[in-house]
């Protein structure tokens, strides 16, 4: 069988890499030109730890994006012919080589290493922000008015958190209970928060001007009611927005994890921002309580959230993967990093390198993940 | 102190309460009870025969009154049958927390005072080289997940150098094979703590009667072992037994990766094969682990913390 050197391998794959790359450059240095109006991402500028961090990360929402162009097979496609090769094997009738080898059926590492980054980008940052968007419509009040309202949540939270997370996911993500309509019921309720977020916020800055209010009320609820029918029930009047059961159930138990640790942390920044002066003031003159927790605490807690948000994609990401890993929820067929570490670690013994695409690529996210985040904290402490 | 601790102790009673139930009713689901039924008694049953073996075996009834038969049972220790091993789960489960149990004791043993040593060296003198190393170094390993590490881990040491084996057995543990599943779970949870020490560290050096002990003109070491050290560890004391639920999910990882039989590789083999009433003991042992562990953490904060401990 016809092969290719390690040289070769890699020549191929920085050349099909060029929309990255590409994409990269034209970052960077449209970054560099305007990095004084860029605040805390310009700062990064200064420190070469986040500035790896915020390449790496960079360097896979844009191999994400231009998948289609980068990828040498079709993901799914299998061959019998050529199953579990070394990386550099050439496959002869269409004159492509596996650069990085195949899988146990046949299927490019590669070509799925970089479609599997599709899968993890679009679900681990959306999974987040549902859940950011629910720790915080809660976690502010929580803070800010305390009381019974801050008791019940907080014993909530901690009645999750006290979950080990895998066993979690054993009674959450499971084919018997995707049978009942409980993922539908916690995608529900979770899919409510957005909407309601996005009202509060609209409603607490104009609710003295109705001819701005209702319109934008308005349209809030058309979008979010199509959006939360599409997404939560799967029943769009349009027929457009849909999301397969394995990932809504995946979707709503990671956002069921990861939500409590948000609402903690927002809770204690709130709790601590509510102290200074400018609440005071806020107060003072007159302002209510909902425009103070969204117009005056929320922006001053950014800094806090912003570098939390970094580190708590790279935990959904490696949720994600542990889901993969145990085989649950995903689809088998699916080429995210997780199942493909689940579906190719047997093979360690016979091909070494068959494992490492998919865990690489896993473990270099988070990473760059994790030292934007130390980039951002030490920047912020900075300023 | 003692109100303290009986108010910690009423909370976590109801939170034990609560969160049984949880995994009762997630674990007794239909779907779950159908299967059984097939599995128990006849594989091709009609829709009938299986509700009427559902009725026959008491799952028909509400779920509050199952759970607190269940509940009755389990205070008395007795945490039912297992359909897949053919044993009373207590048969089961108790050796398997056992050879967890080993697991973790090493794990401890090591991580402990590497990742304080880390720690505090790091924060020691925050922003000097060996503070950007060592953190770079814990960003690192907290980035790779058992998953990635472990697998990487058996290429390089066992299949590549051949120095340990790739699959730990339980109950018949030598360096050769415990190595490397010990290794996995250290790599990660060292970085976690070294950065709440370092954390800790960097607080405590900041603080003010830090300053003034240094400025009355006690040498550096002196301020950190008599300062800043009792202060610093305070936190991580907290952060470590807080980690359970985080190192509870590493051992479930590294034992099915390595096949190590122990507790973790009970839960992922028994929700599998549907073994309900295993699945449950497994998951109110978790909870219970988890909950004790807090109670800890919280009455040896309050006690290591003089503050609380005089107020």
């Amino acid at each position: 069988m016809e092969t290719i050197n390690s040289i070769e391998i890699w020549q191929i794959f920085f050349m099909r890499l060029w929309p990255a790359w590409v994409a990269l450059a034209i970052t960077f240095s449209v970054a560099y030109r305007f990095k004084k109006n860029l605040g805390a991402i310009g700062h990064l500028f200064d420190n070469p730890v986040g500035l790896i961090g915020l390449f790496i990360v960079l360097f896979w929402i844009y191999a994400a994006i231009f998948a289609d162009l980068i990828a040498l097979f079709d993901p799914l496609e299998q061959s019998g012919l050529y199953r579990r090769k070394p990386p550099g094997t050439v496959n002869s009738s269409l004159g492509i080589p596996y650069i990085f080898g195949t899988d146990t059926l046949g299927r490019d590492l590669f070509s799925r290493m970089i479609y599997g980054s599709q899968i993890v980008l679009l679900i681990a940052p959306a999974a987040s922000l549902v859940a950011y968007v629910v720790g915080i419509t809660l976690g502010l009040p929580a803070g800010y008015i305390g009381g019974k309202f801050d008791t019940v949540l907080s014993f909530l939270a901690n009645l999750v958190l006290a979950f080990p997370v895998i066993l979690l996911f054993y009674l959450l993500v499971a084919p018997g209970i995707r049978e009942t309509i409980l993922p539908n019921i916690m995608a529900g309720v979770f899919f409510l928060f957005p909407i309601a977020f996005a009202v509060l916020i609209v409603y607490s800055r104009f609710s003295d001007r109705p001819n701005v209010l209702y319109p934008s009320l308005a349209v809030i609820f058309i979008i979010g009611a199509w959006l939360y029918l599409g997404l939560a029930f799967n029943s769009d009047p349009l027929g457009l927005v849909s999301i397969d059961p394995n990932e809504l159930n995946i979707f709503a138990a990671v956002v069921f994890a990861t939500s409590p640790g948000v609402f903690r942390l927002v809770r204690g920044l709130t709790m601590d921002i509510k102290t200074r002066d400018y609440v005071s003031a806020a107060m003072t003159r007159g302002e209510g309580r909902l425009f103070i927790m969204i117009w005056e605490i929320l922006p001053n807690a950014r800094g806090p959230l912003i570098v939390d948000s970094c580190l708590r994609i790279g935990y959904v990401t490696i949720l994600l993967g542990t889901l993969g890993f145990f085989g649950l929820g995903m689809e088998p067929e699916s080429p995210d990093w997780g199942s493909m570490i689940n579906q190719t670690r047997s093979y360690i013994r016979l091909v070494p390198t068959i494992v490492l695409p998919p865990t690489l690529a896993l473990a270099s996210f988070v990473l760059g993940l994790n030292l934007l985040a130390d980039g951002l904290r030490e920047e912020s402490v900075k300023d | 102190m003692l109100v303290f601790i009986f108010k910690r102790i009423i909370v976590l009673f109801l939170t034990m309460i609560c969160l049984s139930f949880i995994v009762f009713t997630l674990v007794t689901i239909e779907p779950n009870l159908k299967k059984l039924a097939l599995n128990q008694a006849n594989m091709r049953m009609e829709e009938a025969a299986v509700q009427s073996w559902l009725e026959k075996h008491g799952y028909k009834r509400p779920l509050l009154v199952q759970y607190g038969e269940w509940l009755g049972n389990a205070v008395t220790g007795d945490f039912g049958y297992s359909t897949h091993f053919r044993k009373p789960v207590n048969e089961v489960i108790w050796p398997k927390v056992g050879h967890t149990g080993i697991l973790m004791f090493w794990v401890l043993i090591i991580t402990i005072p590497i990742s304080l040593f880390i720690g505090v060296l790091s924060g020691m003198r925050e922003g000097s080289k060996t503070d950007r190393t060592l953190s770079i170094f814990s960003i690192i390993t907290t980035s790779v997940p058992q998953y990635v590490s472990g697998i990487l881990f058996t290429i390089i040491l066992s299949s590549w150098l051949g120095l340990f084996k790739g699959v730990a057995k339980a109950g018949n543990i030598t360096f050769e094979n415990f190595a490397l599943p010990v290794l996995t779970i250290v790599v990660y949870d060292i970085g976690y703590i070294a950065r709440m020490t370092r954390a800790s560290m960097v607080e405590v050096m900041n603080a003010q009667y830090v300053r003034t002990a240094r400025l009355k003109g006690m040498s550096f070491m002196s301020v950190v072992f008599k300062h800043a050290l009792r202060n610093a560890l305070i936190a991580p004391f907290t952060v470590i037994m807080l980690q359970f639920p985080w190192l509870l999910t590493g051992v479930v990882i590294v034992e099915k990766l390595f096949n190590y039989k122990g507790f973790g590789f009970l839960i992922v083999s028994a929700s599998d094969q549907n073994d309900i009433d295993v699945t449950l003991a497994c998951g109110v042992v978790a909870v219970v682990l988890v909950l004790t562990t807090q109670l800890i953490s919280d009455i040896g904060y309050a006690f290591l913390n003089p503050r609380i401990r005089f107020s």
